[in-house]
């Protein structure tokens, strides 16, 4: 789960790393009033959950109360690659002498989480992997024993940051205690800034949760936006369904992440495009697959629907009486296309007979077929 | 075939639970010897006939156990499995889904620290065909022959294995190490194993996109493998930053694309399937 701008640096605030004074706004009003209270020049910034916001004219800088009103203004309501700006964050600007980067990442070839530090900060930190990788620091944490202030020092001299050592340091501590203590899965720190004063802020930071461990942060959970969202896609978490929106527009459905990945890729590779994921888990039971097929029918970009059932735990029999009901309901409105194998098949097929149900003995067949049936309509 | 047999002595944690009863039952069926099961505060209980203890420590004073297997709840999962290698359970499999990936990043160090192997979690557990079941698979797919099988994905791997049963070369051991970024063991742990045992003939290594856990396995095949491999990729046409199913199965940034995995593959002249039936096809014209 992805939090704001605002939401990470309250985090990292909490964790005693010194973020600018700011607030969030919700309209140009609000964000004159706090620009009033910090009574120096702001900063406007677009709180979406994407990238990019600078380029997109998202982030600008006003000199006074007067000024933020009308830059907000401007920025609440816009468009940033499909998001509507809703909330804006009105921050002091810091006097910039140095920017750096400093972010953990869960690093899955190590089974670690990693420390990245580097004197290139302020600019978008993969483009330094690609380009100029020697300039970032990494640094494996063991998960038993934390980052220690001394380890943190020299990760800072190892990249070459200057300025106050120990404050360094200290945020590069205080960064992982954060981390840890929300069960992030990434958090960053970039630009960190040392001011023309010596000081050291976060001057924009972004965290993503670990989406397994948010039930033990309860407060953390409800911060989850579900605008940001395809609207199907929170239906589908309703249902306890992994399901993502894609482009397409045949509906996929089948048992287990591996099988539906899999059919996802035959349907690409005969020239169709999948309008889903959806994968309804092991053992499911007819209402299950009714659920899904229900689900299915919302998305107005389906136009078929093909089902790929691998019969383990799950039975195809049970499947098959989900698909019936969802057709004799009515619900399921293009034409369906099923491949079955493994426990229960026989019922299945037996089950399936005179339905309006087009049956393949293979993944591939079926995935040929859908894919015909659909051009065939346009 | 690795790591399991018939003899093998098994201990379910968690057996009390709705998932936990269900599976022993299936597992015994398979002819899996349970000889214990564990969950806090139900010991002296009984679950199929097979006796339940308080701690994994006690269990193990009664009986000598190989290898554990985990039905607890993610949040108590990670602890399950700590508590199984701290008591010298030598083989743990971590069945669990939804474990907060701190968790398994601390326990996976301090179980491999231990000198004990953990299979998954998010996965399938492992079963040697015809001998034992300590999974969640349907065993009845699974025919006896030559072929090993290492999965990060559950049904794709009964498929596998049930179109290799029935082309007649069937399977020795099956393991499904789990769709999890931070998982016990991975592809490259194994393949040593199979390469040594001497019923496997050929190894089919089912991967799917994210992490870098099939480069390190193509790595490891071009400099030891003396057995036919045979690998497949899941999600080849998957977007980038969008989880499929599966806590790992996602590309990050420049890491975990299917062309980085096939290109490994093909640089350890490693033949990859495009289809299931092709897996089949593959192994065929591997062992000749």
């Amino acid at each position: 789960m992805k939090l704001h701008e605002y939401q990470a640096k309250e985090i990292l605030a909490r964790y005693g790393i010194p973020v600018p004074p700011g607030k969030v706004a919700y309209t140009p009003e609000e964000a004159r009033e706090i620009a009033r209270e910090i009574g120096k020049t702001v900063v406007i910034k677009a709180q979406v959950h994407v990238g990019g916001r600078g380029k997109a004219g998202g982030v600008k800088l006003a000199k006074d109360a007067a000024e933020a009103e009308e830059v907000a203004k401007k920025i609440l309501g816009m468009e940033i690659k499909g998001l509507t700006v809703k909330k804006v964050l009105v921050a002091e600007a810091a006097e910039i002498a140095k920017e750096y980067y400093a972010g953990l990442i869960l690093d899955r070839a190590s089974q670690r989480v990693v420390m990245m530090v580097s004197k290139e900060g302020g600019v978008d930190i993969e483009e330094v992997a690609r380009e100029k990788p020697e300039a970032i620091v990494k640094y494996k944490i063991d998960p038993h024993k934390g980052l220690r202030p001394f380890e943190a020092r020299q990760i800072v001299l190892d990249a070459g940051l200057e300025g106050n050592l120990n404050k360094l340091a200290d945020v590069l501590v205080k960064l992982y205690k954060a981390y840890v203590g929300v069960d992030a899965f990434l958090a960053e720190i970039n630009p960190l800034v040392v001011t023309a004063s010596g000081e050291i802020v976060a001057v924009d930071a972004k965290i993503d949760l670990d989406d397994n461990a948010l039930f033990r942060h309860p407060d953390l959970a409800k911060l989850r936006e579900v605008e940001a969202e395809h609207p199907l896609e929170i239906e589908a978490q309703n249902y306890g369904f992994a399901y993502v929106k894609l482009s397409g527009n045949i509906g996929i459905l089948g048992n287990g992440a591996g099988l539906v990945m899999y059919t996802l890729d035959l349907v690409n590779r005969v020239g169709g495009k999948p309008a889903n994921f959806l994968d309804i888990g092991g053992g499911a039971k007819a209402d299950v697959v009714y659920n899904a097929l229900k689900l299915l029918s919302k998305d107005p970009d389906v136009k078929g629907i093909f089902i790929n059932i691998f019969g383990g735990i799950t039975r195809a029999d049970e499947v098959a009486k989900g698909v019936i009901q969802a057709l004799e309901e009515g619900i399921v409105k293009v034409p369906v296309v099923m491949r079955v194998a493994g426990t229960a098949e026989e019922e299945a097929k037996k089950l399936l007979e005179g339905k309006p149900v087009y049956m393949y003995p293979t993944s591939i067949e079926a995935a040929k077929a859908i894919v015909a049936m659909v051009e065939g309509q346009q | 075939m690795i790591l399991i047999d018939r003899n093998t002595r098994v201990l379910v944690q968690g057996i009390t639970g709705r998932e936990g009863s269900f599976h022993t039952r299936q597992m015994l069926d398979y002819g899996t010897k349970i000889v214990a099961g564990v969950t806090p505060g139900k010991g002296g209980q009984e679950v199929h006939g097979v006796p339940v203890y308080n701690s994994v420590k006690e269990a193990q004073k009664e009986h000598a156990i190989d290898a554990s297997i985990i039905f607890v709840p993610a949040f108590a999962a990670a602890d399950a499995a700590l508590e199984a290698a701290h008591a010298g359970v030598p083989l743990v499999v971590l069945i669990t889904e939804g474990i907060p990936t701190l968790d398994m990043v601390a326990a996976v160090k301090e179980i491999k620290d231990l000198g004990v192997r953990l299979i998954g979690g998010n996965c399938p557990g492992l079963i040697s065909a015809e001998e034992s079941k300590i999974g969640i698979m349907p065993g009845h797919v699974f025919k006896r022959g030559k072929v090993g099988i290492i999965s990060r994905s559950g049904t794709l791997t009964y498929e596998a294995a049930a179109a290799l049963s029935d082309a007649g070369l069937g399977t020795t051991t099956t393991v499904g190490i789990g769709g999890d970024p931070i998982i016990g063991t991975t592809f490259k742990d194994l393949l040593p194993l199979f390469n040594e045992d001497p019923e496997t003939e050929a190894v089919v290594v089912i991967g799917e996109i994210g992490g870098s856990d099939e480069e390190e396995a193509a790595a490891w095949i071009k400099e030891h493998m003396k057995k036919p491999v045979v690998a497949f990729i899941s999600g080849r046409s998957a977007p980038k930053g969008k989880r499929m199913g599966h806590a790992g199965a996602i590309i990050m940034g420049d890491v975990g694309t299917p062309e980085s995995k096939v290109r490994a593959f093909e640089e350890a002249g490693v033949p990859i399937a495009e289809t299931i039936d092709e897996i089949v096809e593959l192994v065929k014209k591997q062992l000749g």
